[in-house]
């Protein structure tokens, strides 16, 4: 069931009707048969994955707990009789058991998410080193729908138990729709469960503001989806998919309309996803923060697809910074290569740790591998440059002017843009070799040709795009200035408000681009 | 406050749907100039009058049979449920949906729709089911018809199918916004142009004669329908000769019309008898009959059908007299209007391909 199906809007008006006229108390379980419903739907065989790290999620957990218990218990009880250092050793031995339990529960869920997602993509590999074709068949991999999103957030818990952060969840059920909670089960947020689960299992009752929020936040994320990222995406794959006909300033459009594309489509669905659960009263992580404001990389990491990128700090890079043999190469550098050196060690391999993963968790293919790691090259010497920006700052005093800030947007939209390229692509050398294009096959004519108006795109559409495009931006201006614009329309008389969401779902019944002629398309992020 | 919130809210929802509900009628195709078939199934309803003899099916019917010779020659009172490439079901359910209305005496079903077991083409599906009023029939119609990238929801508010014509919209969306002109006349669809048959590409050898299963229950159906109610049905394969009517076909038609005990007449042996001559009597190389064609056919059959069967010649009753002048006025004025622009133009300019805007 895609967001953007007819069938989609009848299940969330139902789900919505239904929770709001059951009693309180069977609001959290009521949410938890639909979302099951919802996955059925997609494919009955992918309850069996979701319910397998649900299911070991659960185990491990309160099996991580009862060992803390154990631990706290014995320890209260021998607190006489313990030297420091058998305290110590009975702590490291029990800590060991967890550390098993969470091992066991990472292999199994990463194990899976492994086997389903990158079985192909390290069968081709072998293959390809074998002259004529390999000895390995391609299986026929069924790929849960948003197994890369719910093993995240639910791997994310079981780590958050094992370090005593968090308390292990006593009820299944209550677990499993934390695993299995509809809306974002799809393209995330990958939430945490300290945030979601007071708001999730949490009674809500009807609140007209609440829900009003709810359903525009909900119009605001179809806007996008459907009258701007669906009606650029004809435009984006005739260009990217005849790169033999659409050489040098062609791949500098096809690269600003890929990057207005991906960012409509993805902030589209992920604003769906939070106004359908704050229609609930629910609230999810928000996982963009104006990202094409970003003046640097590293900023606009921190804007863009942020419970991701917590994520992957959390529990990918902190570990690996101070875990005992980085700490130890840490220290051996330090002094055999100098302080300066040295003390960037454990931050570059955590960091291209970092980005070797997230480039994975993106897709089994090398574009996305390369993708991450051009990140990481980026962030990197854009880090290292940093005095040197320092100096420049202070020699022209340009900080915080204005047209040095647009200059900074616009430079750090473009670089952005450009790295997405391997993701546009998906072909490592295809894209290095368009990406040169742009520089060596420029050519103004396709821009006054009326080329561009042979790629999928009317007059008419473009018309659309640009007033689509004006509108997201002075949104976000708005936002960037003032704050919330949809709380500022709140204060305004009722009929204001309430008007300016009718016109929205007008302008979105009429410019969207759906039903028969329109190829349904899904989030791009469906895929990862 | 929460009061006047409410009563916003529901001024601005009461609002939007009168929005929605003229910008459904401002986007919905017109087919008032060029394509005009798909008003063809709208029409009917304003005919208020009953006819003794209705005609269903695709091209075939009406663009070959003149109802106003029918009347003229023979006082009978018809109408042609037709539509572009009406497929089996289409006509069964939009005679179910006629039924409502009125009881023919006869009902007359061309054929050569029988070669298509599955819906062919969103574009004629539409045009066969938009104009249809709401009924069991039409919704039956809508779920035997519908193509997989279809949904039910858009035949509901077809403003979800037609939203994205905001930018083809022509002064005859404005024009027709609320009301619409009469295209045809009884269902008849006038070409008085002139292009004469030429040579057909010969037919192709299939893998399997046999006509389909859905299709033929469909046939069985109307069959089942028609007796139900008294009505004499009639099974005709239009003159034409293309698209290739298969021998095969015939002979299975032919002896499903004998197990039912209908009438069932190929025209295409009869193109001489009926008079036709087909290097003037034809618009479109020989696919379908022009006017002087189709005055010719309805002639002929309207002979036949006087003769088999006992339907009323109206033309002395004063009330179907009244009504019948005003449509023989409008068919003649069209007819004339066709003329002259043939005259002036060398072809025609107001009517079929050339007055798509």
């Amino acid at each position: 069931m895609l967001f953007t199906s007819y069938e989609f809007i009848a299940f969330l008006v139902l789900v919505l009707v239904g929770y709001y006229i059951v009693p309180k108390k069977f609001q959290w379980p009521l949410l938890l048969v639909f979302s099951y419903v919802f996955y059925f739907l997609a494919d009955p065989m992918y309850l069996l994955f979701i319910l397998v790290t649900t299911i070991s999620a659960y185990l491990v957990s309160i099996k991580m707990e009862n060992i803390n218990a154990e631990m706290s218990a014995y320890i209260a009880e021998h607190k006489a009789e313990l030297s420091k250092d058998e305290k110590k050793a009975y702590k490291a031995k029990m800590k060991a058991g967890k550390w098993r339990w969470l091992l066991l529960c990472l292999f199994l869920n990463i194990g899976i998410l492994s086997v389903t997602k990158y079985t192909n993509f390290v069968i081709t590999n072998i293959n390809n080193l074998f002259a004529g074709g390999g000895p390995l068949q391609l299986v026929d991999m069924i790929v849960p729908m948003g197994i890369s999103f719910y093993t995240f957030q639910t791997m994310g818990y079981v780590i958050d138990v094992y370090r005593g952060k968090q308390e292990a969840q006593k009820n299944p059920f209550k677990l499993a729709l934390f695993v299995s909670f509809f809306p974002q089960l799809v393209q995330g947020p990958i939430s945490r469960y300290g945030d979601l689960a007071p708001t999730l299992f949490a009674e809500h009752k009807f609140d007209g503001k609440t829900v009003s929020f709810g359903l525009g936040r909900i119009l605001w994320g179809y806007f996008k989806k459907l009258v701007i990222a669906d009606r650029m995406l004809p435009a984006v794959t005739e260009l990217v998919q005849n790169p033999d006909e659409y050489s040098g300033a062609f791949v500098f459009v096809a690269m600003l309309f890929y990057a207005f594309e991906l960012y409509c489509d993805f902030t589209g669905g992920i604003d769906i996803t939070i106004g359908i659960a704050e229609t609930m009263g629910i609230r999810l992580a928000e996982n963009f923060n104006l990202p094409y404001f970003s003046k640097n990389i590293k900023e606009y990491w921190n804007r863009w697809h942020i419970t991701m990128g917590t994520w992957f700090t959390d529990y990918i890079f902190y570990p690996i910074s101070v875990c005992g043999p980085m700490l130890k190469l840490s220290k051996w550098s330090r002094a055999h290569l100098g302080e300066v050196i040295g003390k960037r060690v454990p931050v570059y391999l955590s960091s291209f740790a970092v980005w070797l993963t997230t480039g994975i968790w993106h897709g089994a293919a090398w574009n996305f591998i390369v993708w991450g790691l051009m990140n990481f090259v980026v962030i990197m010497i854009s880090q290292e440059l940093e005095p040197l920006y320092a100096r420049f700052h202070e020699r022209f005093k340009v900080r915080g002017k204005m047209p040095y800030e647009v200059f900074q947007i616009i430079r750090t939209v473009l670089l952005m843009s450009a790295i997405r390229m391997f993701d546009c692509y998906r072909d490592v050398p295809l894209t290095f070799k368009m990406v040169g294009s742009m520089f060596t096959q420029w050519d103004f004519s396709a821009f006054t040709s009326g080329a561009l108006m042979d790629i999928g795109l009317s007059g008419a559409d473009y018309l659309v795009l640009l007033a689509g495009l004006i509108i997201v931006l002075g949104t976000s201006i708005y936002k960037a200035r003032a704050g919330s614009l949809r709380e500022a329309l709140y204060q305004k008389p009722p009929f204001v408000y309430y008007g300016m969401m009718a016109a929205l779902f007008l302008v979105i019944i009429v410019f969207g681009a759906y039903g028969v002629g329109y190829d349904s398309s899904q989030f791009i992020y469906n895929q990862f | 406050m929460k009061r006047k919130r409410f009563i916003a809210g529901l001024l601005v929802v009461a609002l939007t749907i009168g929005c929605l509900w003229l910008l459904q009628r401002l986007l919905v195709p017109k087919y008032q100039t060029g394509i005009v078939e798909g008003s063809m199934i709208e029409e009917y309803y304003k005919d208020e009058s009953d006819h003794e003899v209705l005609f269903i099916g695709d091209c075939e019917v009406y663009e070959n049979f003149s109802t106003i010779t029918l009347w003229e020659n023979y006082g009978i009172t018809s109408y042609i449920r037709g539509s572009a490439q009406q497929l089996v079901w289409n006509s069964y359910y939009l005679l179910e949906d006629a039924l409502r209305y009125e009881t023919p005496k006869v009902v007359v079903f061309n054929v050569l729709a029988l070669k298509y077991d599955e819906p062919q083409s969103e574009a004629y599906n539409r045009m066969s089911i938009d104009g249809m009023r709401w009924s069991q029939s039409k919704v039956d119609n809508i779920r035997a018809s519908m193509m997989e990238d279809e949904n039910f929801i858009d035949y509901v508010f077809p403003l979800l199918r037609y939203h994205s014509r905001w930018s083809e919209l022509t002064e005859d969306d404005f024009r027709h916004i609320f009301s619409k002109d009469l295209v045809t006349h009884n269902g008849y669809y006038m070409r008085v142009d002139v292009k004469p048959q030429g040579e057909f590409p010969d037919p192709t050898p299939l893998a399997d004669y046999t006509l389909g299963e859905k299709a033929m229950s469909y046939m069985q159906k109307m069959v089942d329908l028609c007796k139900e109610k008294g009505i004499e049905l009639v099974l005709i394969k239009a003159p034409t000769e293309f698209p290739h009517w298969y021998d095969e076909w015939d002979i299975q038609v032919a002896e499903f019309a004998k197990k039912n005990d209908v009438e069932y007449i190929n025209y295409i042996p009869l193109q001489d008898e009926i008079g036709l001559d087909m290097s003037k009597d034809t618009y479109d190389a020989g696919l379908h009959l022009n006017t002087s064609g189709a005055e010719k056919m309805a002639d002929y059959f309207g002979a036949w059908l006087t003769e088999n069967y006992d339907l009323t010649d109206y033309r002395s009753n004063e009330k179907y007299a009244a009504i019948w002048q005003e449509k023989v006025d409008f068919y003649n004025a069209m007819k004339e209007q066709q003329y002259y622009e043939l005259e002036t133009y060398g072809e025609l300019k107001s009517f079929g391909a050339n007055a798509i805007q």
